[in-house]
């Protein structure tokens, strides 16, 4: 293993933004970093425990946060006031949090995403390639495996979750020499299948559901992000599995694992193999490799 | 007990929202119109939190199995009830086996019917309002069909009937009304030229705008050339995934305007929110009609939300 490190990014001043009169946002910058996305998880969590009066939605996302609020309880800019403290107050080097690792089988190379992929060629970049070879080429890998074997070598951050209920969005836990960067569809498709694992931007995405999509897609997970009845025993506290700061591990599987995983799901019975982790910054900065390798082994 | 003979275009059951799940891309749902759902809620002496059901364009047709009061706010809508005209903004007595049959809007897009007690489904996360996406809250998290039956809240019904919402607090939905915008977010990507042109020129509503968003027809907006961020995507119009406000106005190419079924992020830029008080009203705006936005500070917007609740303050007081 490489002893390389993660230089922490020097962030911008953040821009307090207001969203009308009961909105704030704040961008923390404009580019996406491990720096931006811990400080909006460590600053959303602060307003959390402070239990801010009037402040009913608290929306960690990639590099930004977003605050729902009733002004009649606290005025905008006496929010906005608030959010500068706890910032001035929020330190990330002593910061620690508890979160979740969770395995996520993928079959990539899929036979659903390849006839989805397949059909939308006109709106992709290379028509003449599959999405996973075009991603593999322009990130400089030799084959779609070996890109494989990137996407899946190093776990991933959930760094926000929304669009669509359970949707995350997963930033790769690696220095950003290493980070996969891959443009969405020139047009985006009129279809996807559920439960596609897509990239675009930075950014791995599961679909929960059939729908519009525009990421370049690399295979179908038999696992679900959604369950709205909530007859899985995961989703018995809610509905949506993953979890702004939660770690997803996504592992390669064949055909047959995925038919197996895919009838517990099916008949209820599935269990992810999931387990609580305090999650450090500052260690993961000084040592990525090595730190992902302890969080992996947790489940394995 | 209220059975449903037609559903109409698309009617569901709504109320004041589901709130603290948008982080995990749950989005508010509830009437478009909250303005109208709390009159109509009033005139029926039930409070804003009560379910309403809210018809799109058509209303539909139902049989009470109860004697019980109902009140129409929102969109013009003609309507009978047991074979006379329904009046908007009034309550009105309904006996068991009435039957209600309403036509198309003439003049906004959404009519709010309230029962009293409200329509009483399962509240699910908190809350009555139907999310069509993924199928939840309401009636079976979809639109009212011929066959469904609704069941009413308990509610004393003496002396409801025959209120009338004051003069002053029946909206115009004139297309000429600015619809009232604070500026910000990510507007620092727009050029200058059309900044100015989101505030100047006309947008017409386009015939996909729905619960999700207002899409919008008009000029292009363009965007300052830039080198885009990591992680961004390569448009010039892209910024890194963030979170939405409804009500923000999200841009492509073309503005959409995000409503209470909103998408709760992406990666295009926003550019500014419609103020809370004007998403009722432009909730209200039907397809091919104009929207003008007018752009205001956050305290314009904060009278203009005011101004709204001391209205509704006021329905509410003159019925007490």
């Amino acid at each position: 293993m490489s002893a390389e490190r993660i230089t922490p990014t020097e962030l911008p001043e953040p821009r307090y933004e207001h969203g009308a009169d009961d909105y704030v946002f704040v961008e923390l910058s404009e580019e996406m970093s491990f720096d931006a996305n811990f400080q909006a998880m460590a600053i959303t969590q602060q307003i959390r425990e402070r239990d801010i009066p009037g402040v009913d939605e608290i929306c960690p996302a990639n590099a930004s946060y977003l605050l729902h609020f009733d002004p009649d309880e606290i005025a905008p800019t006496a929010l906005v006031d608030e959010l500068k403290q706890i910032a001035a107050e929020t330190d990330l080097s002593e910061y620690e949090w508890d979160t979740r690792v969770i395995d996520v089988p993928v079959l990539y190379q899929d036979e659903w995403t390849h006839e989805t992929l397949m059909r939308f060629r006109d709106n992709h970049q290379d028509p003449d390639a599959t999405d996973l070879e075009y991603s593999a080429r322009i990130n400089g890998y030799e084959t779609a495996q070996d890109f494989i074997d990137a996407h899946a070598g190093a776990p991933h951050m959930v760094t926000m979750v929304g669009f669509v209920p359970g949707l995350p969005w997963c930033f790769q836990m690696v220095p950003e020499s290493r980070q996969i960067e891959v443009p969405k569809y020139v047009q985006p498709r009129t279809d996807t299948p559920s439960r596609a694992v897509g990239f675009g931007g930075a950014f791995t995405a599961i679909y929960p559901v059939q729908g519009a999509g525009g990421y370049q897609l690399y295979g179908r997970t038999p696992v679900e992000v959604l369950d709205v009845d909530q007859e899985l025993a995961d989703f018995e506290e809610s509905m949506v599995l993953p979890n702004p700061g939660d770690i997803l591990n996504f592992r390669q599987i064949d055909r047959e694992e995925y038919d197996a995983i895919r009838e517990g799901v099916e008949d209820g019975s599935y269990r992810y193999t999931m387990e609580e982790v305090a999650f450090s910054p500052e260690e993961f900065f000084a040592d990525p490799d090595g730190y992902n390798e302890r969080l992996v082994e947790v489940l394995y | 007990m209220i059975h449903v003979l037609d559903g109409g275009l698309s009617t569901t059951v709504q109320d004041d929202g589901r709130f603290g799940h948008y982080h995990i891309g749950m989005p508010p749902s509830g009437a478009m119109d909250q303005y109208s759902h709390a009159v109509a809620n009033y005139l029926v002496g039930n409070d804003t939190g009560h379910a309403t059901l809210e018809m799109t364009y058509k209303g539909c047709d139902l049989r009470f199995e109860e004697d019980t009061v109902i009140a129409l706010a929102g969109a013009t809508m003609a309507g009978e009830l047991a074979g006379e005209p329904v009046p908007m903004w009034e309550s009105v007595d309904v006996s068991a086996g009435d039957e209600l049959s309403m036509q198309f809007a003439t003049e906004g897009a959404r009519t709010y019917l309230a029962v009293a007690g409200g329509v009483d489904v399962a509240p699910v996360m908190g809350s009555r309002s139907t999310y069509t996406l993924v199928g939840i809250g309401g009636h079976e998290g979809r639109p009212l069909e011929e066959g469904d039956t609704l069941a009413v809240g308990d509610a004393d019904t003496g002396g409801l009937a025959g209120r009338r919402a004051p003069r002053n607090a029946i909206p115009s939905y004139d297309d000429s009304e600015p619809i009232r915008v604070v500026l910000g977010l990510c507007d620092y990507r727009l050029t200058d030229e059309s900044r100015e042109e989101l505030c100047s020129e006309p947008w017409t509503v386009d015939a996909d705008a729905d619960r999700v968003g207002y899409r919008l027809n008009g000029v292009d907006i363009e965007f300052e050339p830039r080198e885009q961020p990591f992680g961004a995507g390569t448009d010039p119009s892209n910024v890194v995934d963030l979170g939405y406000p409804v009500g923000s106005i999200q841009v492509s190419t073309l503005p959409i305007v995000l409503m209470r079924d909103a998408v709760t992020g992406g990666g295009y830029a926003t550019v500014g929110t419609v103020v809370s008080s004007d998403r009722n009203l432009l909730g209200q705006r039907r397809t091919h009609e104009e929207v003008y936005f007018e752009s205001v500070t956050v305290d314009e917007a904060l009278d203009a939300r005011q101004e709204e609740q001391a209205l509704l303050e006021e329905v509410r007081e003159s019925f007490a």
